[in-house]
């Protein structure tokens, strides 16, 4: 009943691109910034969470997810998209677990989903996913920040930025990065960044901030975001 | 053909030591009554810190053990490291449970050190894959019972790796004299962080 197209709609053009998948990553740099630091003893991912009008509810959604109690999440580009892949790693991560009863490795968990996103740039009738991820988390001896592209490449990072201006984000950080951040400075760091081509005030409640270091992987809730906030104004 | 676990009988023993694991089995392959071969493997090595041991039918532990040198191979290539023992006895658990209503008609005895810190481990399960870890020794066997009364007696905690090989020895060597379908020599693997030594031992021939 469910009849699928047999080939596949990303195809390579004359000059050797899969002009789907650049057409994705233009759908990724034309949404929301996103920001993952690495630092010494943990990594932190921020991320915009503006949203269209003052009547949105934006206590509801959260753009920063968990993935286990280790590992954290965080996109730009479309939501829905993100939402389905957050449900895929997931299901990864609790599979491994199952298997080993052991937490999965952040590089093991990263070339799972890369492959996820893989697929859907060559299976039948399917578009590849207009998001990039980012994807911290602490093994056991050391913090890890990945990011996954549409094509299912995947990099790890010791500080990149997302979305819109992630150009002079990853500038930003260039020059602010260093190997002795602490994840206090990271956290600081990752909110500067933000800031940088931040429409408006910002708030608590318009931007959302995820930590992992070895006790695991935490959003921030608006109280602690609003500590360092203060401490930038 | 009472019990399928008898028809080829095996003895498979592991202890902790001071840093250290030792496992051991017996050699004979039966049928039945009738002796076949007196070199018969049940002791498998999954790496340099792990080894695997199968009470039980000989051809589901020839099976058993290919099929998790498989998944171990792939795990080891996919992570770029060596197992824990503990993973791999939910991996164990894990095959076992997946052929819960068509069981292999097997016991593993799982001796290994922690790839990291060395730690020793070791650990039983039932046919089905309910596993049993324990700090002193773990028994399978047609001789079972037997092994369970001279571990008891002769274990002690703490034993250097010289010691613990006798003891190993001495516990499977007499236990496997009280039962007909084990025997016919042992072999004994001690494992230590930086070497493996591995001792076969002439028994009572019968």
């Amino acid at each position: 009943m469910t009849e699928r197209y047999s080939f596949s709609l990303t195809t390579f053009s004359p000059s050797g691109k899969l002009v789907q998948i650049e057409y994705a990553l233009q759908a990724v740099a034309a949404g929301a910034p996103s920001v993952g630091i690495k630092a010494k003893n943990g990594v932190v991912i921020a991320v915009e969470k503006k949203h269209k009008s003052p009547l949105y509810d934006e206590t509801t959604i959260n753009k920063i997810e968990s993935v286990n109690d280790h590992i954290g999440i965080v996109y730009s580009g479309m939501g829905p998209d993100f939402r389905l892949l957050v449900r895929k790693a997931r299901k990864i991560a609790v599979q491994y677990y199952f298997n080993y009863h052991e937490s999965i490795p952040v590089s093991q968990l990263v070339q799972k989903v890369a492959a996820v996103m893989q697929e859907y740039t060559q299976s039948g009738g399917v578009r590849p996913f207009g998001v990039s991820l980012l994807i911290a988390g602490f093994d056991e001896d050391r913090p890890y920040l990945y990011q996954c592209d549409p094509s299912g490449a995947y990099f790890a990072w010791k500080a990149t930025a997302m979305g819109k201006n992630y150009i002079n984000g990853k500038t930003f950080l260039e020059k602010r990065y260093n190997e002795d951040l602490e994840i206090e400075d990271a956290v600081h760091t990752a909110i500067l960044t933000l800031k940088e081509g931040f429409d408006g005030q910002m708030t608590e409640d318009n931007i959302e901030v995820g930590i992992a270091n070895v006790d695991g992987f935490q959003r921030l809730d608006p109280a602690e975001v609003k500590d360092y906030l203060a401490a930038i104004q | 053909m009472s019990n399928i676990f008898e028809y080829n009988g095996s003895a498979v023993v592991a202890m902790v030591g001071k840093e250290c694991v030792a496992i051991a089995a017996d050699r004979r392959l039966g049928m039945q009554a009738q002796t076949v071969t007196t070199d018969f493997k049940k002791i498998y090595e999954m790496n340099n810190k792990l080894y695997v041991g199968f009470y039980g039918l000989a051809t589901d532990a020839q099976t058993v053990s290919n099929r998790l040198k498989f998944q171990l191979n792939l795990y080891q290539l996919r992570e770029n490291r060596l197992i824990k023992p503990k993973a791999f006895m939910h991996m164990v658990s894990n095959l076992l449970y997946s052929r819960r209503f068509g069981y292999y008609f097997i016991e593993p005895v799982i001796a290994g050190l922690d790839p990291k810190t060395n730690d020793p481990y070791i650990a039983t399960m039932d046919l089905i894959g309910c596993p049993m870890e324990t700090k002193d020794f773990v028994v399978a066997g047609t001789c079972s019972e037997q092994l369970y009364g001279m571990c008891e007696s002769l274990w002690k905690p703490d034993l250097e790796p010289d010691d613990l090989f006798e003891t190993i020895s001495q516990a499977l060597m007499n236990a496997v004299d009280r039962d007909a379908v084990s025997g016919w020599g042992a072999v004994v693997q001690v494992i230590e962080k930086d070497q493996i030594t591995t001792r076969t031992l002439k028994s009572r021939m019968d």
